[in-house]
C-alpha cells in the first residue's frame, strides 16, 4: 500500500469512529450545557442501547428477516427506549439533587452509571454477545482503499441524526427553549418556558442518540459487553471538551477531530495500537490545560 | 424501653463523646479489641479483616482530596499504583531492601501527584474529575505495556520483608502491619484535619473566592492535598505490593477508584470515624452477599447511591456553593 492509500483507508476509519464518539459527545454536551452536569453515565447509556438495540433486534428478525429494516427499527426502538430511560434516571437521581453541591451530583452520576454497568453485567452473565447482522462485506473497493456498505451506512445514518438535532436545536421552538434554559435558567421559568420539561427533553433526545451509537456500535463491531460504555465515555467526553463543551456544533466537530486523530495517530512509528487509548487521555489532560475552552467554545470568565 | 428513652440514651451518650479524653479511651478500648482480635479470629476472618484496614488506609488517603479539601479524584487507584510497582521494581528487579524502597515510593507517588495535580486544579471541579480519570487510565495502560512493570501479567514473585529476623509471611504478620499502618493514617489525618492547612482546606471547600481573599492560595493548598493523598495512596501500595507477592494492571482500573471513593462517601466524607466504617462497609458488604453472586457489586451500588442522595439531599442547601 503506498502511503496516500494509508492515509485515505485511515481517514475513512477515522470518520466511521469519529462518528461514534460525535453522536456520543452530543449527548455529554447537551446535558453539561443545559444543566453543567457531567453526566458519568452516559457512555453506560451507550452500552445499554446496544443491548436494548441487540434485544429487539432478535425479537424482531424472525419477523422481518434479517435486513437493513430491521436494524433500523431496532435502532429507532432501542432509541425511544433509552430516552426514556434517561428521563427516568433523570427524574429520579438527578432533579432532586440539582440544588445540591457539584460533588454530591457527580458522585451521584458515578452511582448511576455503576448500577446500569453491574445491571448489565448481572443480566449478561459478564459474557459477551454476539451481534450478528449478517450484512456482508460488500462495499466500495477504490483500489487498495475499501469501505464496507455498513460502515458507508453507518456514517450516512449518523450525519443524518446529526444534521436532524443541529435544526431541531436551532429551528424549532423547542430549540430555542433549551438554548434559553442553558443561559439563564431563572429567566426562563419567568418568561414561562416549563424547564424541568426541557430538560427531560434534553436528557431524552441525548440518551437516545447515545442508543442510536451503541446499536451502530454493535453492527460496527459485531460484539457487545457491558463494559464497552466507559471507555467510549471517556473518549466522547474527550471530543466533547476539544470541541468546546456546551456547544453542539463543537461536539460534532470533536467528535470527528479525535476519530480522525486517533486513527492517524496509531500509523506514527513509535505508537502502535496499544498506546492508542493514552494518546486521547493524554490530548485531553493537555487541551484542558492548554485552552480548556476548546475549539468553538465560549470564553467564559469562570469562577472556579 | 420506648423509643423516646432510647434516643436519650444516645444522645447521653453523643454528649458523653463531646469530651477529648472521653474520646480517646473509646479509641484505646477499640484499638485493644482490633489488637487481640487475631487470637480468636479464623485466617479467614483475619484476611478480611486486614483487607478491610488495608481500604481503610486508601479511603483516608482519598479522604484528604475528596473529604478535606472536596476535589473529586477518580483516579486515585493510580497512586496506588505508582507506589505497589516502585516496591515492586525495586525489590524484584533491582534487590533491593523493601524498608528501603518505602521512601522511593512516597517519593514516586508526589511526583506523580504533583504532575497530574500541579496543571489541573486550576481546573474547575468536574474538568478534574475528568482528568483524573484519565490519567489513572494511562498508568494502568502504561503498567500494561511497559517491560519493567512485567506488561499484561505484572509482576510475580516479590520478595516478602523481613522485620528484625522475623519473615512477615503470615496473615496474622500483616494483620497487625496493616492495623498499625490504619492507626498511623487515622492519627495523621486527625492532626492535618485541625492544623492550619487543614482549615484552610475546609475553608477553600466551602468557598474558594472568600479564602483566596483572606490570603490563602487556592491552588497551593489543593496541591498539598493532592501529594498527600498521593502520599497515602504511595504507602499502602507499597505494602500492598509485599502482601500480595504479586501485582498486575487490572488491579488499578476505573472500578478501584470508585470503589475507594465510595468507601469514602459511604461513611461521611471527610469525618475520619466515617471513612473507618465505610472502608469496612465495602470490604464487607460483598463477603456477606457472596451468595448473591455477581449481583452483590448492584446491590452494593444501589444501596451506596441511595445512601449518599438521602445523606447528600439533608445537607444540600445549606452547603451550596457553584464549582
Amino acid at each position: 500500500m503506498s502511503t496516500l492509500d494509508i492515509i485515505l483507508q485511515q481517514f475513512a476509519n477515522g470518520l466511521i469512529l469519529g462518528s461514534f464518539y460525535a453522536m456520543v459527545a452530543l449527548g455529554y454536551t447537551m446535558v453539561y450545557g443545559i444543566i453543567k452536569l457531567l453526566n458519568f453515565a452516559h457512555g453506560d447509556l451507550y452500552m445499554v442501547g446496544g443491548f436494548v438495540g441487540f434485544l429487539i433486534l432478535s425479537a424482531i428478525s424472525g419477523l422481518l428477516g434479517e435486513s437493513w429494516t430491521t436494524i433500523v427499527c431496532s435502532m429507532v426502538l432501542s432509541m425511544l427506549a433509552v430516552g426514556l430511560l434517561g428521563v427516568i434516571i433523570q427524574r429520579v437521581a438527578y432533579r432532586p439533587m440539582l440544588k445540591a453541591p457539584r460533588l454530591s451530583i457527580l458522585i451521584t452520576a458515578l452511582a448511576v452509571s455503576m448500577i446500569l454497568s453491574n445491571g448489565v453485567m448481572t443480566i449478561t452473565d459478564g459474557e459477551y454477545l454476539a451481534f450478528n447482522t449478517d450484512l456482508g462485506y460488500e462495499g466500495l473497493d477504490f483500489g487498495n482503499v475499501f469501505i464496507s456498505y455498513t460502515q458507508l451506512a453507518l456514517v450516512i445514518s449518523a450525519s443524518l441524526l446529526m444534521v436532524i438535532l443541529y435544526f431541531f436545536v436551532n429551528k424549532t421552538l423547542y430549540g430555542k427553549a433549551m438554548r434559553a434554559i442553558a443561559i439563564d435558567q431563572d429567566a426562563c421559568k419567568l418568561m414561562g418556558i416549563n424547564v424541568n420539561q426541557i430538560i427531560a427533553l434534553t436528557f431524552f433526545i441525548g440518551s437516545s442518540l447515545a442508543a442510536a451509537a451503541g446499536v451502530m456500535a454493535g453492527v460496527y463491531y459485531g460484539s457487545l459487553h457491558f463494559s464497552m460504555g466507559f471507555v467510549i465515555g471517556l473518549k466522547a467526553f474527550t471530543a466533547a471538551v476539544i470541541g468546546g463543551i456546551g456547544s453542539i456544533r463543537g461536539a460534532m466537530l470533536g467528535g470527528l477531530l479525535l476519530g480522525l486523530l486517533e486513527a492517524f495517530g496509531t500509523q506514527l512509528p513509535f505508537i502502535g495500537s496499544e498506546w492508542k487509548d493514552v494518546f486521547s487521555f493524554g490530548l485531553l489532560i493537555l487541551l484542558l490545560i492548554l485552552k480548556p475552552t476548546g475549539i468553538l467554545g465560549k470564553t467564559e470568565i469562570e469562577r472556579m | 424501653m420506648t423509643p423516646s428513652s432510647d434516643t436519650s440514651v444516645i444522645t447521653d451518650g453523643m454528649n458523653w463523646l463531646q469530651h477529648q479524653h472521653n474520646r480517646m479511651i473509646v479509641l484505646m478500648v477499640m484499638a485493644a479489641v482490633a489488637m487481640e482480635i487475631p487470637l480468636v479470629a479464623n485466617n479467614y476472618i483475619l484476611e478480611v479483616l486486614t483487607n478491610a484496614w488495608f481500604y481503610t488506609i486508601l479511603c483516608l488517603g482519598l479522604n484528604i482530596v475528596v473529604g478535606y479539601a472536596g476535589l473529586l479524584d477518580l483516579g486515585y487507584a493510580a497512586f496506588f499504583a505508582v507506589g505497589a510497582y516502585t516496591t515492586g521494581i525495586l525489590t524484584s528487579q533491582f534487590g533491593i531492601n523493601f524498608w528501603l524502597t518505602i521512601p522511593a515510593a512516597v517519593f514516586c507517588s508526589m511526583v506523580a501527584g504533583i504532575i497530574i495535580g500541579g496543571p489541573t486544579l486550576r481546573l474547575r471541579s468536574d474538568y478534574l474529575a475528568i482528568v483524573t480519570l484519565g490519567f489513572g487510565e494511562i498508568v494502568r495502560i502504561i503498567a500494561r505495556n511497559l517491560e519493567i512493570t512485567g506488561g499484561a501479567s505484572g509482576l510475580i514473585g516479590i520478595e516478602r520483608p523481613t522485620f528484625f529476623g522475623i519473615e512477615l509471611s503470615q496473615g496474622i504478620h500483616f494483620y497487625y502491619v496493616f492495623l498499625l499502618l490504619a492507626i498511623a493514617a487515622c492519627f495523621v489525618s486527625y492532626r492535618l484535619q485541625h492544623s492550619r492547612l487543614g482549615r484552610a482546606w475546609q475553608y477553600v471547600r466551602e468557598d474558594e473566592d472568600a479564602a483566596e481573599a483572606m490570603g490563602i492560595n487556592r491552588v497551593g493548598v489543593k496541591l498539598y492535598a493532592y501529594v498527600i493523598g498521593a502520599m497515602f495512596g504511595g504507602v499502602a501500595g507499597s505494602f500492598f505490593a509485599v502482601k500480595m507477592t504479586a501485582i498486575s494492571p487490572e488491579t488499578f482500573t476505573f472500578a478501584q477508584s470508585v470503589l475507594i471513593l465510595l468507601g469514602v462517601v459511604l461513611g461521611g466524607m471527610g469525618k475520619i470515624p466515617g471513612v473507618i466504617v465505610g472502608a469496612f462497609a465495602l470490604v464487607l458488604f460483598p463477603e456477606v452477599f457472596r451468595g448473591f453472586g455477581s449481583m452483590r457489586m448492584l446491590i452494593f451500588a444501589l444501596s451506596c447511591s441511595s445512601s449518599c442522595s438521602t445523606d447528600l439531599r439533608a445537607s444540600g442547601p445549606g452547603t451550596k456553593h457553584e464549582g
